[in-house]
């Protein structure tokens, strides 16, 4: 069981990698984009809101972010904290719901 | 420099301390001979372990100023500018007294993943082909020859946080019968080796990599049990 969990968990850490990669390279050209542009904030929130192409590519960015980040912490939290079992899962679960939470609502907040 | 300052651990698995030692310091001579000429004509009760002393046993690995390696192939020259050699029995192992290394640990993981070949054929088969230039014996040919030493284990940092960790080496050893297209046990040992005593536990710090006297790279041979298990994984057989 752990064999086959670690071994997927494994695939998705690698998978949600390669997308952070392709994800953080557009998300710093279309920012040193607006600085060059000399966007200000109205004329950026013109641009994003009802785009459903940025929405839809913040939303893999942050699916990304949600699967890559607690897979990583949870290996942080067993070997320097000795954190194993149920409590550090139930633990990552809530802080990867957080971190969608938090990710989501950016996402709305120059959607909307 | 005529005399060498050598400092070498000396206790048991309760315990012990650094002993000094001067050596008279010689042309072409190895850490090996140190340790031989200070037990031989200083201290007749320091405890080492060597046998071949040209580098095909594996047995006389130490700590040298704090890294680990063989020492019947390591000169002085390379490890000490400063005539100064610091001694110490393997990290990451319990042991037994001075410069000896308790090895049961290291070996027995051999064993749990699955370090054994398994055949499919008996002495009445003909004997199985492998092309020498095919993709997986090249593989094999670059893994195989690792002498047990255990420097790579007792370079390893995840070893030393996981202790259930199976470490470089057996892993190293079942990479090269993962990749040998004549076992029958493939299922079997991924299982045995993918977990997060296994390979996944590995971060690829490459320590073993670079310590390994036989340029054996373990943490090649990890990543390739990391993409074996997750193909197995995916298509349900793991
Ligand atoms: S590459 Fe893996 S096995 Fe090698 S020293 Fe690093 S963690 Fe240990
Ligand atoms: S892989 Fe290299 S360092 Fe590790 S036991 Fe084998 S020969 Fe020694
Ligand atoms: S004594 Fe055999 S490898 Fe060093």
């Amino acid at each position: 069981m752990s064999a086959r969990r670690e071994a997927l968990l494994w695939a998705a850490q690698r998978a949600s990698a390669a997308m952070l990669a392709l994800c953080v390279v557009v998300h710093l050209a279309t920012m040193i984009y607006a600085a060059h542009a000399g966007l200000g904030a109205a004329q950026i929130l013109e641009r994003t809101r009802g785009n459903v192409v940025w929405l839809g590519f913040y939303s893999v960015f942050l699916l990304a972010v949600v699967v890559h980040v607690p897979i990583g912490l949870r290996a942080v939290l067993s070997e320097w904290l000795g954190w194993r079992g149920a409590s550090r899962d139930a633990f990552l679960a809530a802080f990867a719901a957080g971190l969608g939470w938090l990710g989501a609502r950016a996402i709305l907040g120059v959607f909307l | 420099m005529t005399t060498l300052q050598v400092r070498v651990w000396r206790g048991g698995p309760q315990g012990g301390d650094y002993r000094a030692y001067e050596v008279p310091r010689q042309a072409s001579q190895s850490v090996l001979d140190v340790v031989t000429y200070i037990q031989r004509t200083l201290d007749p009760t320091l405890a080492y372990r060597f046998a071949c002393r040209v580098g095909m046993c594996g047995s006389c690995a130490m700590t040298v100023n704090g890294v680990a390696r063989w020492t019947c192939r390591t000169h002085v020259d390379q490890v000490c500018a400063d005539g100064r050699l610091e001694l110490a029995p393997l990290a990451n192992l319990p042991v037994i007294r001075d410069l000896v290394a308790d090895m049961r640990e290291f070996f027995d993981k051999w064993a749990r993943a699955r370090g054994r070949f398994a055949g499919r054929r008996t002495r009445h088969d003909d004997f199985e082909r492998v092309a020498p230039d095919s993709e997986p014996r090249r593989q094999v040919d670059a893994a195989i020859e690792c002498i047990g030493c255990g420097v790579c284990y007792s370079s390893c940092d995840v070893v030393a946080w996981n202790p259930d960790y199976l470490g470089p080496a057996a892993l190293n050893r079942a990479w090269t019968l993962q990749r040998d297209v004549r076992d029958a046990a493939q299922a079997e040992r991924l299982r045995a080796v993918a977990g997060d005593a296994g390979c996944h536990a590995c971060h690829t710090h490459l320590s073993c990599t670079e310590r390994c006297p036989k340029h054996i790279s373990p943490t090649a041979g990890i990543a390739g049990l990391k993409r074996a298990a997750a193909a197995a994984a995916l298509k349900g057989e793991l």
